[in-house]
C-alpha cells in the first residue's frame, strides 16, 4: 500500500502549477496582512511578477530536460511536459506577465483595485498551465474548470459597472453550459477506453471501425464544448459581451491566455483522442472555421465600440487558427502556433492602449473616441497603427507569418477554395482595422467634449514597447521564433 | 415459519419495529427528564401531578397532543406543510437504523453509517425549512431561516469533527470505529495525547448547534419569533417535530458516543480485572439503588395507585438488576446499558447547557460558527493526523 | 425481471417524473422540493452500482448543502408570479424543437451504439449483504491515481470561495457612509 504517491519528478513536473498556486495564495495573505494603504495596491503586482520570473526559471528548466532527454510525464501520466506544453506555458507566462503590468493602473482607475485580483490571475495562469500539459481527461477537465472560474470573476470584477456584471453572468452561465457538454463528451471518451488517460483512449479510438456512433457523439459534443471555449461560431455569442464588459486588461488576458489555453487543449485532444478519426472531424472544423471567419470578420465591420470590433476580430482569428488545424498538416500547426504567438503581442498592444484611453477619467472605448488621437499622442498612435497592421496581416509584421503558414498550409493540402475565402477576409478585416488607424489622424471639428487622452504609467509604456518591439522583431527576424513554435508542433504530433 | 425465523432480514426488521414503537415513548420521558432536570436547576418541583412525581405526564402529553384540532393555516402550502413534519420524523428516526445500540442489538451495520447518519440529517433540516416556509407565516419563515443558516454553517465544523474521529478509527462502519477504540485500548476522546479532545468537544458544541438546542436555538426562540418555524404547527404534527427533535438529540448523542466515548464498550474495555465490577457490579448497584430510591418514595405517597405504582417501578428495577446478575444474560444486554448510559449522561450535558448558557444572539452564532468553530476544528483534524502519522509510523 | 433491475426502473422513473417535476412546476419551492426528488433518485443509482460512498457523499453535498441554500436564496429573494408566467414563453417551442432533436440522437445513439461502450468489470460479484470496502478504495485510488485531479479540485474551490467573497464583500467606504 505505501507506493510513493508524490515523488520528486512528479515535483519536478508540477513546479510551474505549484509555484503560481503559492504565490496566489501568498498574495492573498500578504494583501490582507501587510498592504493597509488602498494607494499601496499596485504593490500586488511585484508578487505576481515574481510568480512569473519563478515560472519562467522552471520552464526552462522544463525546456532543458525536454531538449536533451525527450518529454517526460508525471503523476501516473496524468501530466506531461513537453515541447507543445513548454511552448503554451510560456505563451501564459507573457500573457499573464503583460495583464499584471497594465493592471495596476486600470484597476486603480476604476476603484477596484484589490489583491485578489492578481491572484485570481495567478489560479486563472495555474488552471491554464495544467491544460496545456494534462494528458488525462479529468485532469484537463479540472484545470479548464480552474480557468473558467477565476475568468468569470475578473470579467466581473468592476462591480459598479452593470456591463461588468452582465459580461460576467453571461459567460458563467455559457462557459457552465459548455463545460457540460464536454464533460459529457469526456464521459462518454471514458466509456469508450475504460481510461481517462489520454494515450489509452487514443489507442481505444483507433480501435473502433469507421462510423462508430458512440464515438461520433463524443467526437462531436467535445467539440461543441471546446468551440465554445474558443469562441468559434456559431458558439461565439459570449465574446463580444464579454469583451466589452471585463475590465479591459482582463479581456486582453481572456482573448489572448484563455484562447491559447482552449487551443492547447483542443490540438491536444484532437491530436491525440481523435487523431484516428481525423477524417470525420476534419471537414467538421473545416466548416466551422469558414463560418467563423464569416462571421467574425463581417460583424467587426459594423462595430463602434473598440473593444467589441476586437473581440469580432479575436473571433476571426479564432478561425484561422482553427485552418490550421483543419489542414493538419506540420506546417499548418506550426501556423497555429507562430500565430499564437504573434497574437499575444499585437492584440495585448492594442488592449493595453485601449486601457489607457480615458476621457475626463472614464474608460473611452469607442473609435470615435480615437479622433485626432495622433496630434496628441503621436508616438502610442504609431504603435496602434502597428499593431492594428499586424492584426490585418501586413508584412513584414508578426502577424503576417501566422497567417503565411496557414494559408501555405491549407494550399498545401489543396483546399483552394477556402484559400481563397480566407484571403478575402483578410481584405475585410483591413477595412475596419484601418478604420481605427484613420480615425487617429482625423482632427476633431472644435467643439465637442474634452478629447480622450492616454493615462500611462511606467508598466503600461514598458509593456507597449515590448508588444510592439516583439510584434517587429518577430516579424522582421522570425527564424528563432519559428523554430520554437516547429519544436512544440513536433511534439505534438509525435 | 421455519424460513421465515432463519431469514437474514428477521433481526434488522425486529430491531427496527422495536425502535419505531417505542422511541416515541423514550422521547416522551426525554421531556419528562428534561423538565424534571429543569425545574432541578431553577429549584422547582417540575410536572407532580399525573402519577407519581409526574411519572405519567409523557402519556397525558401525548394524548393531548393527539386530540388537538389540526389546523392547516390559511394560505398555507398544504402540501408541503403536510410533508415537512413527516420527513423529519422520518429521516430523524432513519438514522437509528445504523447506530450501534450494543454489539448485539442494531438493524445494520453498512460500511457508510456515518456517512448516512450525516445525510439522514442533512435531509432532516429540509424539514424545517420546508415546515416553516410552506405556513405562511412571518416568524415561520424568519425560523426557517435561521435554521438553514444554522444547519449549513455548523454542518461543517460537526463534519470535521466527526471526519476527525472516522480518521482515528480508520472505519466509516459505525461497529467498526466501536472496535477500532477497543483495539486500541482507548476511548476516541482521549486518543492522540488527548487531542482527540479538540474535536469531541466541539462536535459536542456543533451538536447542540444541529439540533437546535440551546444555547443555539435561534430557529424558534420564542422571545422572539413566537415559536419559529412549527409557530403554526398543532397537534400531531406538532407532535412529529417533537419526536423529530428528541430524535436527533438522541442520534446526534448516538453518534458522539460511539465517535468518542468507546459506543457500548465499557469503561477501561481493555483491563481485564475490572469486567466484572464494572459490567456485572456497576449495573447492579445501579439499579438496585434505583429500586430503593422507589421504594422510599413510594412511602410518601398518598394516593394507593400511586404507592402501588411506585412499588411496581421498584420491581421493575430489581428485576433489572437480578438480569445484570445472571451471567448468561449479563453479555447480551450489558452492552446497551453502556451505550444508553453513555448516551444518557451527554443528553444530560443537552439538558443542562439549555438551563445555564443564555441564547446567543444571530451575528454572534455567526460568528461562533465560522470565525471558531471552523478553523478549530481545522485545526484539530491537522494536528490529530499529524499525531496520528508520529504515533503509528 | 431480477430486483436489481426493478429498483433500476423504479430509480430511473423518480429521476425522469421529479425532472420534469422541476422544470414544470410554476412555484419555485416546489421546483427545489422535485429536485431533492431527483437527487435522490440518482444517489439510489449510485447505491445499485454499489458506490455507497458516492451516493452519501451524494445526498449530504446535494441536498444538505446545495438544495438547502437553494431554498435559502428562494426564500431571501420575493419571486414575483407574473414573471414567472410569462419567463420564456416565446422561446418555448424552439427550447422543445432542440429538445426532441437532442433526444432522437441520443436514442440513436442508445439504439444503434449503446452496446459499444465498455466498462472496466468488477472482478467478483458482490455477496448480498457483504460489506465491500467501497469508501476505502475511493480513499486510495484519490490520493493516489487521482492525487493530481482532486489537489487541483481544492485550488478550483478555493478560486470559487475567493469568488464569491470578491463579489459579495461590502466595500469598507459603504460601511463607513
Amino acid at each position: 500500500m505505501d507506493a510513493i504517491l508524490f515523488s520528486a519528478a512528479d515535483f519536478h513536473v508540477l513546479k510551474p502549477v505549484i509555484l503560481l498556486c503559492l504565490f496566489g495564495c501568498g498574495i492573498l495573505i500578504t494583501d490582507a496582512f501587510l498592504i493597509r494603504n488602498r494607494a499601496d495596491r499596485w504593490k500586488n503586482a511585484i508578487p505576481a511578477l515574481a510568480a512569473q520570473v519563478a515560472v519562467a526559471a522552471s520552464l526552462v528548466q522544463h525546456l532543458g530536460d525536454v531538449r536533451s532527454g525527450g518529454a517526460f510525464s508525471g503523476l501516473n501520466g496524468s501530466m506531461q511536459v513537453d515541447g507543445f506544453a513548454v511552448f503554451f506555458n510560456w505563451l501564459f507566462v507573457l500573457a499573464a506577465s503583460l495583464a499584471i503590468v497594465i493592471s495596476a493602473r486600470y484597476m486603480g482607475a476604476e476603484g477596484e483595485h484589490r489583491g485578489e485580483f492578481y491572484a485570481l490571475l495567478l489560479f486563472a495562469q495555474a488552471g491554464m498551465s495544467v491544460m496545456a500539459a494534462g494528458y488525462d481527461l479529468v485532469v484537463l477537465f479540472i484545470g479548464l474548470e480552474t480557468m473558467a472560474l477565476s475568468f468569470y470573476v475578473l470579467v466581473g470584477f468592476l462591480r459598479d459597472t452593470r456591463r461588468s456584471n452582465e459580461a460576467a453572468l453571461k459567460y458563467l452561465i455559457l462557459g457552465a453550459f459548455s463545460s457540460g457538454l464536454l464533460a459529457y463528451g469526456f464521459s462518454i471518451l471514458y466509456g469508450i477506453s475504460g481510461s481517462t488517460n489520454l494515450g489509452e483512449i487514443a489507442k481505444a479510438v483507433a480501435a473502433r471501425s469507421e462510423g462508430d456512433l458512440a464515438l461520433f457523439l463524443a467526437l462531436i459534443t467535445c467539440s461543441v464544448g471546446l468551440l465554445f471555449k474558443i469562441a468559434a461560431a456559431p458558439f461565439h455569442m459570449w465574446a463580444p459581451d464579454v469583451y466589452e464588459g471585463a475590465p479591459t486588461p482582463v479581456t486582453a488576458y481572456v482573448s489572448v491566455a484563455s484562447k491559447a489555453a482552449s487551443f492547447a487543449l483542443m490540438l491536444r485532444i484532437f491530436l491525440t483522442a481523435f487523431e484516428s478519426a481525423a477524417e470525420a472531424w476534419m471537414p467538421l472544423l473545416g466548416a466551422i472555421a469558414l463560418v467563423t471567419m464569416t462571421i467574425g470578420n463581417f460583424a467587426a465591420v459594423t462595430q463602434t465600440n473598440v473593444k467589441r470590433m476586437l473581440a469580432y476580430s479575436s473571433i476571426a482569428h479564432a478561425g484561422y487558427i482553427l485552418l490550421g488545424l483543419v489542414a493538419g498538416n506540420e506546417t499548418g500547426l506550426r501556423g497555429v502556433a507562430v500565430y499564437l504567438l504573434a497574437y499575444v503581442f499585437m492584440n495585448y498592444g492594442a488592449f493595453a492602449l485601449v486601457a489607457a484611453l480615458r476621457r475626463e477619467g472614464e474608460a473611452a472605448e469607442d473609435i470615435d473616441d480615437f479622433n485626432g488621437l495622433y496630434h496628441r499622442a503621436p508616438g502610442y498612435t504609431i504603435l496602434l497603427a502597428i499593431f492594428m497592421l499586424s492584426l490585418t496581416g501586413i508584412p513584414p509584421l508578426a502577424g503576417f507569418y501566422g497567417k503565411y503558414f496557414i494559408f501555405l498550409a491549407i494550399l498545401r493540402e489543396g483546399y483552394y477554395l477556402v484559400a481563397v475565402f480566407a484571403a478575402i477576409y483578410v481584405a475585410v478585416s483591413a477595412f475596419y482595422y484601418f478604420r481605427l488607424i484613420r480615425a487617429c489622424w482625423l482632427l476633431e471639428e472644435g467643439e465637442q467634449q474634452k478629447p480622450a487622452q492616454l493615462d500611462m504609467n511606467f508598466g503600461t509604456r514598458a509593456a507597449l514597447v515590448a508588444c510592439a518591439l516583439l510584434t517587429l522583431l518577430i516579424g522582421i527576424y522570425p527564424q528563432p521564433f519559428i523554430d520554437l513554435a516547429g519544436e512544440s508542433v513536433l511534439a505534438a504530433l509525435r | 415459519m421455519e424460513e421465515l425465523l432463519s431469514s437474514p432480514y428477521l433481526p434488522p426488521l425486529v430491531a427496527t419495529l422495536l425502535i419505531i414503537a417505542l422511541f416515541p415513548l423514550v422521547a416522551g420521558y426525554m421531556v419528562l427528564a428534561e423538565r424534571k432536570v429543569l425545574a432541578d436547576l431553577q429549584v422547582r418541583l417540575g410536572p407532580m401531578r399525573v402519577g407519581p412525581y409526574g411519572a405519567l405526564q409523557p402519556l397525558a402529553d401525548a394524548l393531548k397532543l393527539m386530540l388537538k384540532e389540526d389546523i392547516i393555516p390559511s394560505g398555507a402550502d398544504k402540501w408541503v406543510f403536510w410533508m415537512a413534519p413527516v420527513l423529519s420524523t422520518f429521516t430523524a428516526l432513519s438514522a437509528f437504523a445504523v447506530l450501534p445500540l450494543s454489539d448485539k442489538f442494531y438493524v445494520a451495520d453498512v460500511n457508510i453509517g456515518i456517512l448516512f447518519i450525516l445525510a439522514m440529517s442533512s435531509i432532516g433540516a429540509l424539514g424545517l425549512i420546508l415546515g416553516g416556509w410552506s405556513s405562511n407565516s412571518k416568524y415561520s419563515l424568519m425560523g426557517s431561516l435561521r435554521a438553514a443558516a444554522q444547519m449549513v454553517s455548523y454542518e461543517v465544523p460537526l463534519g470535521f469533527a466527526t471526519v476527525t474521529g472516522i480518521m482515528c478509527a480508520g472505519t466509516l462502519s459505525m461497529q467498526g470505529i466501536i472496535q477500532a477504540q477497543y483495539e486500541r485500548g482507548v476511548w476516541g476522546a482521549f486518543d492522540n495525547y488527548l487531542l482527540m479532545l479538540i474535536p469531541t468537544v466541539l462536535f459536542i458544541i456543533a451538536g447542540t448547534a444541529e439540533t437546535n438546542r440551546a444555547p443555539f436555538d435561534l430557529p424558534e426562540a420564542e422571545s422572539e419569533i413566537v415559536a419559529g418555524f412549527h409557530t403554526e404547527y398543532s397537534g400531531f404534527r406538532f407532535a412529529l417535530y417533537f419526536l423529530a427533535e428528541y430524535a436527533a438529540i438522541f442520534v446526534i448523542s448516538g453518534i458522539c458516543v460511539t465517535l468518542f466515548f468507546g459506543g457500548w464498550l465499557r469503561p477501561f474495555p481493555n483491563v481485564g480485572f475490572l469486567e466484572t465490577p464494572l459490567n456485572v457490579g456497576l449495573p447492579v448497584v445501579l439499579f438496585a439503588a434505583i429500586a430503593l430510591a422507589c421504594i422510599k418514595g413510594a412511602t410518601r405517597q398518598i394516593i394507593t395507585g400511586f404507592k402501588l405504582g411506585m412499588f411496581g417501578l421498584a420491581g421493575a428495577a430489581l428485576l433489572l438488576a437480578a438480569l445484570f446478575a445472571v451471567p448468561v444474560i449479563n453479555p447480551l444486554i450489558v452492552g446497551l446499558f453502556w451505550f444508553l448510559a453513555k448516551v444518557a449522561v451527554l443528553v444530560y450535558m443537552f439538558i443542562w447547557y439549555r438551563g445555564t448558557f443564555p441564547r446567543f444572539r444571530y451575528d454572534q452564532l455567526m460568528d461562533v460558527g465560522w470565525k471558531w468553530l471552523i478553523p478549530m476544528s481545522l485545526g484539530g483534524l491537522i494536528v490529530n493526523s499529524i499525531a496520528q502519522m508520529l504515533a503509528r509510523s | 425481471m431480477s430486483i436489481d433491475s426493478i429498483l433500476f426502473y423504479l430509480f430511473a422513473v423518480i429521476i425522469l417524473g421529479s425532472a420534469i417535476m422541476t422544470i414544470t412546476r410554476r412555484n419555485v419551492v416546489h421546483s427545489a422540493i422535485w429536485l431533492i426528488g431527483a437527487l435522490v433518485g440518482v444517489a439510489g443509482l449510485y447505491l445499485l452500482q454499489g458506490a455507497e460512498f458516492l451516493a452519501g457523499v451524494q445526498i449530504i453535498v446535494y441536498i444538505g448543502g446545495i438544495t438547502v441554500l437553494f431554498l435559502f436564496v428562494i426564500m431571501l429573494v420575493p419571486v414575483r408570479e407574473e414573471a414567472l408566467t410569462h419567463r420564456f414563453s416565446s422561446q418555448k417551442w424552439i427550447a422543445v424543437f432542440c429538445s426532441v432533436v437532442v433526444l432522437v440522437i441520443l436514442m440513436a445513439f442508445v439504439v444503434h451504439g449503446g452496446g459499444s461502450l465498455e466498462f472496466p468489470t468488477r472482478e467478483a460479484p458482490l455477496e448480498p449483504g457483504s460489506l465491500t470496502k467501497n469508501s476505502e478504495e475511493v480513499g486510495y485510488v484519490l490520493f493516489s491515481e487521482y492525487l493530481l485531479p482532486f489537489e487541483l479540485a481544492s485550488i478550483l474551490l478555493l478560486v470559487a470561495i475567493i469568488g464569491a467573497v470578491v463579489m459579495s464583500k461590502t466595500r469598507k467606504s459603504e460601511t463607513e457612509s
